[in-house]
């Protein structure tokens, strides 16, 4: 009796084809393991993959609900990193100075076509001020600061300060009418700052003998501009701020304020 | 149709406006069982839709609406307000679940669920929805460029960016000094103060509308009322030299308002002891001084003996004070404002050989 022979159907192409890429050594050597189809993976892909890693392998079911969490949060750090790479493509055409600052965002406005990347970062970070509040409304409405998440709450309230610096700090640069009035009537309020803003309460009482220490050219309102009106020294101050400054500051910051969500229990639920 | 546009321009004068406001926020608080209804939710974005639809029919209003760096605070008023619903509703249906004596949803949520892919793919599908959201915005609107910066030229009016004009609108009741450092300041110091003199330990985790009513009431009063409805006013209603104007006005750099403002020290001195002000500041304003430090000092102490002895009581001394000062800084701008509006009131103490205004 002759042996019967079973023949498998063969696999449809495509599928012979992702089983040799997924095979081969560059891939294997990418992904340490197969597709998360399965538990084993589903652990193994947050632990083995830098960017995923943030996130706990489980989390509660009303973590993922949007109608607990509003998505908000996620939101205010997916509009940074937009924010960031937008950010970076501006960086490349234009130059803070007085001489080219507008003339730079006309150019970018009338010679690219179709461009829509100062857009995509103004509008990015007008959406990123609103998601930062209603995160915060979110997590005020939930009660989420409660122990043990006092301290992060205290992070949130600073990267939410930041968030309008950064904002604040961009409004200056395409250096038109809009930009610098509105820098002006900003800044104007440092002027007031009680002791070391010259027309600030009591800074008339800051002198050395006959020598008043507090004036227009030394005042908090000057550190902030870089001179005694906005003008260049303004522009580059902002510039440095907006580009370098706040954003690696804030960067530290999320780093500290994800690191805490996990560590002060994952996301919020009831105790 | 004008009539209809002059009651609604009647209704966003300030005084009525942020009455309005208020008094929304009291309905809110003291009807939250109906307002958690949808129908409540669904009444209220109607509303606004059909109050943005009849305004974009008028040109005034277009104006001032579709200035494209207004566009973001159209959108705020909308999320804001079915937030505010929303997180209200979700509150409302789990204290209804406490009160059958079932736990919050989130407790019957505690189960865990995998990240991959429950929250991974939740997280993409939101990326993919704001970034079609930010590119269509993007197409659609051009960011705005004016005429280069010249410091010759003021523009009238000049405001501040959107989200510091609530800051910008309190410069109407109070000096730079307290409405663009210590109050902005205290704004700060007061959030980051809210877990450490918040010691109710219910609605940890979960909304909740009853078990924490005060500090939700509390909240919504600074942030919606106060921060976020003087934006809306700042940017929609102000116009040249920071006059009132309503949504279907036209922006007349011309519009006179009388400025009849008087000092605390005069009303008393001038017209109730009918004597000129005295020379020396100090005793000019001593009533005025009197009046603030009682406010800051003397009121929490009392308020301590009658009236808030049971939140005395329960957070301690520290907590209390802390809690009661910021909340009387927080008030201090609704004082102002009724002042203002009642008596004509422009400062309580009046110092300009100090630049020190209250």
């Amino acid at each position: 009796m002759a042996d019967t022979k079973t023949i498998a159907p063969k696999d449809p192409a495509f599928v012979r084809a992702w089983d040799w890429l997924t095979e081969t050594q560059i891939w294997t050597s990418i992904f340490r393991h197969t597709a998360p189809i399965n538990d084993r993976n589903r652990v193994l892909v947050m632990l083995s993959n830098v960017f995923l890693h943030l996130h706990p392998v489980r989390l509660r079911k009303s973590g993922v609900r949007l109608r607990y969490t509003w998505c908000m949060g996620g939101l205010s750090f997916f509009l940074f990193l937009q924010l960031t790479f937008t950010g970076l493509l501006l960086m490349f055409y234009y130059r803070p100075t007085l001489e080219y600052a507008y003339t730079d965002i006309v150019s970018l406005r009338e010679h690219v076509p179709l461009g829509i990347m100062r857009e995509m970062h103004r509008w990015g970070a007008h959406a990123m001020v609103i998601t930062v509040w209603l995160h915060m409304f979110r997590v005020f409405m939930t009660g989420s600061y409660k122990p043990p998440r006092e301290f992060n709450w205290n992070v949130g309230v600073i990267m939410l300060v930041l968030t309008l610096l950064l904002s604040f700090t961009g409004y200056l640069l395409p250096w038109d009418q809009l930009a610098i009035w509105a820098i002006t009537v900003g800044s104007n309020m440092a002027r007031a700052a009680p002791l070391i803003g010259n027309e600030g309460p009591l800074s008339s009482l800051m002198v050395l003998g006959d020598v008043g220490l507090v004036h227009q050219a030394d005042d908090m309102r000057f550190v902030l501009l870089g001179g005694t009106f906005v003008g260049e020294g303004a522009l580059l101050r902002f510039y440095v701020l907006h580009c370098v400054g706040f954003p690696l500051v804030i960067g530290f910051l999320m780093a500290v304020h994800f690191w805490r969500v996990r560590k002060d229990g994952g996301i919020s639920g009831p105790l | 149709m004008d009539a209809i546009k002059s009651f609604i321009d009647a209704f966003a004068d300030p005084r009525l406006f942020f009455s309005l406001a208020v008094g929304s926020l009291a309905l809110v608080v003291w009807g939250h069982e109906a307002f958690a209804s949808k129908r409540w939710g669904w009444g209220l974005m109607a509303f606004l839709v059909a109050l943005f639809g009849f305004g974009l029919t008028d040109e005034n209003f277009n104006l001032i609406i579709t200035k494209p760096d207004n566009v973001p605070i159209v959108g705020l008023i909308f999320l804001l307000l079915f937030f505010t619903w929303y997180s209200v509703r979700q509150g409302v249906l789990n204290d209804r679940r406490i009160a059958a004596g079932k736990p919050p949803i989130e407790k019957d949520e505690e189960d865990r669920v995998w990240t991959w892919p429950d929250l991974v793919y939740t997280e993409l599908i939101a990326i993919v929805i704001c970034t079609i959201i930010i590119i269509v915005w993007s197409i659609a609107l051009e960011a705005p460029l004016e005429q280069p910066a010249n410091s010759a030229n003021t523009p009238n009016p000049s405001k501040a960016p959107w989200y510091f004009l609530g800051l910008q609108e309190m410069l109407v009741y109070f000096d730079p000094w307290l409405a663009g450092v210590v109050l902005p300041t205290l704004i700060i110091v007061g959030l980051m103060a809210i877990p450490y003199i918040d010691k109710n330990p219910k609605g940890n985790g979960y909304y909740t509308f009853k078990e924490r009513s005060v500090e939700i009431t509390l909240f919504l009063f600074g942030f919606v009322v106060l921060w976020s409805s003087l934006i809306v006013l700042g940017t929609f209603l102000r116009g040249p030299n920071w006059n009132f104007f309503g949504p279907f006005e036209y922006w007349d750099i011309h519009k006179l308002e009388a400025l009849t403002n008087v000092q605390l020290s005069e009303v008393i001195w001038v017209q109730l002891f009918a004597v000129a002000l005295p020379d020396s500041w100090f005793i000019r304003e001593i009533f005025g001084i009197l009046l603030v430090i009682g406010y800051i000092a003397v009121l929490p102490v009392v308020l301590a003996k009658k009236g808030l002895t049971k939140y005395y009581e329960k957070l301690g001394p520290v907590r209390y004070y802390v809690t009661v000062l910021l909340f009387l800084s927080m008030l201090s701008l609704p004082v102002k404002m009724l002042a203002r509006w009642l008596f004509n009131l422009k400062y309580i103490v009046s110092i300009p050989e100090l630049f020190f205004n209250i």
